[in-house]
């Protein structure tokens, strides 16, 4: 009988729940054969900050949940052989492996090993200049922008070489979300790169699981019409995948949480765009004969992932400074609140044009369905709503410079004494930004630079 | 038409959705409880209605993707984001919750029998 690889998720986003992995390992640990734990917490602009704050201290940039997300599991996972693939590298996945070891000894935890994969830092061996005149597929235009941070997306096989060094942990930059999956796959069943169904099958696995429990339940329930039981311990997903492709996916035990065939459709069709030919480095993927079939309670069957070559090119995140966003919001409740929060509008708009302010701006009230209107606040002009009730005045810009931002949420400060009775829970923010671009660039030069590497203590 | 006569409602009575972005466009899946829904909503939830109600974010098309197995589609919406991330002034710059705006706004007309038992619609 063929072995069975299980794999799954501690965490699907940067901000995912602290302890979910500590169940999936409860999970892992009683079952037989190569067990995997994935924690998945790159964003598009992720790098870009991390990039910013090892600028500061070269010690730092890998993921500030580095250390929340493994010392709850690191001891369990190195006691019962449950590897530890990761994005929690960021920018510094070397920084991040002497912090691990730093973690493993504060914790008594003896004899880890720590890989991590290099070289999807494109600036490490390509000017700005270069990487400016790639050409772009979606975004900003980085042509004459100071670039933060540029880094390949990296594929699976990266991934499957740092596991062959025999580590308990590796510490991923920038790869697919989908390699965190693939990589192990590759190691333990020695996929070929031109076995196309099979690696379309691993990258369908990593595509459910790299979201943690938006599989099982969680950004899916919908009181009365998608009940989830227990979503305060929900359960992340494990995914039990066999040498054919064969994939199962179901959760953690004891936990709260669901896997159904809804759940599973709703993260099958998550940020895909053409279902027959989502790209990735390793193979492009065909999902429209995916089937799904019950194999048990919490349990889910899913056949039919379809494979072609890759293109010849690798996806690039570019960063650059995006400038400020300002948002400050003011609340009016009680009767008559919606005409005085239309008036606070009014008076935020035109004070604001009359002293120059020429950007773009965006002054909304919450409550009247601001979030599917547009800035010109379309919908809100045209929809009749109670003028009793609670509303919320918001007020949102982009500028190049801080002054600017500021000022914009002084007027709705100033609302306090000078605009309409009884506002009041005034909040503001100002952040500084990140505009991103994706760019191609051919995959020869860059996979050349990409490697694997143990990082002793 | 089956199943006791036709009804009208929002598709949030029949179908579930969830909303992604990439860059200045959105992906939003929109599932059927019930397979009986999925040949309506192939005729009804046209590419011309979802963009349609897009429009006012700036969109300038949509293409529908049809998955018959799994009685779903996934309806990609070009410059839907309001120019997302990098440029939205939305309270949500992903387009997080416009899974909800189709599932609220968009109306079908279908027989009784393709609406889950015990729906708050019915």
């Amino acid at each position: 009988m063929s072995k069975t690889v299980f794999i799954g998720s501690g965490a699907g986003f940067a901000g995912d729940r602290r302890d979910a992995g500590i169940a999936v390992v409860e999970t892992l640990r009683r079952r037989d054969g190569p067990r995997y734990l994935i924690f998945e917490v790159m964003g598009e602009r992720t790098l870009a900050i991390a990039q910013r704050i090892k600028m500061r201290d070269p010690e730092k940039g890998y993921s500030p949940y580095l250390e929340p997300y493994l010392r709850g599991v690191l001891a369990a996972c190195k006691q019962h052989g449950v590897r530890i693939v990761a994005n929690l590298g960021n920018a510094n996945p070397l920084g991040g492996a002497k912090r691990v070891h730093e973690l493993a000894e504060e914790l008594g935890v003896e004899g880890l090993r720590v890989a991590v994969v290099l070289g999807d830092d494109l600036l490490a061996f390509m000017s700005a200049g270069a990487v400016a005149e790639l050409p772009t597929i979606e975004g900003v235009s980085i042509a004459g922008r100071e670039i933060v941070a540029a880094n390949a997306y990296l594929g699976a096989r990266p991934v499957a070489a740092a596991l062959a060094l025999d580590v308990d942990i590796v510490l991923l930059g920038r790869t697919t979300d989908a390699a965190l999956v693939l990589g192990p796959l590759i190691h333990e069943f020695g996929w070929a790169a031109d076995d196309w169904d099979r690696l379309a099958a691993g990258t369908l696995a990593g595509h459910l699981l790299e979201c943690g429990g938006q599989i099982t339940g969680g950004y899916f329930c919908d009181p009365g019409f998608k009940d989830v039981p227990g979503m305060d311990n929900l359960g992340f997903p494990i995914g039990e995948i066999d040498a054919e492709g064969d994939i199962v996916i179901t959760k953690a035990e004891e936990t709260g949480g669901l896997v159904n065939a809804a759940t599973v459709t709703e993260q099958l069709l998550y940020e895909v765009h053409d279902p027959a030919a989502y790209l990735t480095p390793d193979v492009s993927l065909d999902v429209t004969g995916v089937t799904l079939e019950e194999a048990g309670p919490n349990r889910i069957r899913v056949r039919g992932a379809r494979g072609r070559p890759p293109p010849p090119t690798l996806k690039v995140t570019v960063s650059a400074d995006g400038g400020w966003l300002a948002e400050s919001e003011m609340i009016y409740a009680g009767p008559n609140a919606l005409a005085r929060a239309r008036l606070a509008a009014d008076i935020v708009r035109s004070r604001c044009r009359r002293n120059g302010v020429m950007e773009a701006m965006r002054v909304e009230i919450v409550g009247m369905g601001a979030v599917f209107d547009n800035d010109a606040s379309e919908r809100q002009r045209r929809d009749n709503r109670p003028l009793d009730g609670e509303y919320r005045l918001r007020a949102a810009i982009r500028t190049a410079d801080k002054e600017t931002a500021t000022y914009v949420n002084d007027e709705v400060l100033s609302l306090f004494c000078s605009g309409p009775a009884g506002g009041g829970g005034y909040r503001c923010s100002a952040t500084g930004q990140v505009n991103t671009a994706s760019v191609l660039v051919p995959r020869g030069p860059v996979e050349a630079q990409a490697r694997a590497e143990e990082v002793v203590p | 038409m089956s199943g006791g006569g036709a009804v009208t409602l929002p598709l949030h009575a029949v179908a579930h959705g969830r909303a992604g972005d990439k860059g200045n466009r959105s992906n939003i899946s929109l599932v059927a409880y019930r397979p009986e829904a999925f040949p309506h909503l192939v005729e009804q939830v046209t590419e011309t209605r979802v963009l349609d109600l897009f429009r006012h974010k700036g969109a300038t098309a949509v293409t529908r993707y049809e998955l018959p197995n799994l009685h779903a589609f996934n309806f990609v919406i070009d410059n839907a984001l309001e120019g997302g991330v990098n440029s939205s002034l939305s309270q949500d710059l992903h387009g997080k919750t416009l899974s909800f705006l189709l599932l609220g706004e968009i109306e079908v007309t279908l027989p009784l029998d393709c609406v889950p038992k015990g729906s708050r619609y019915l």
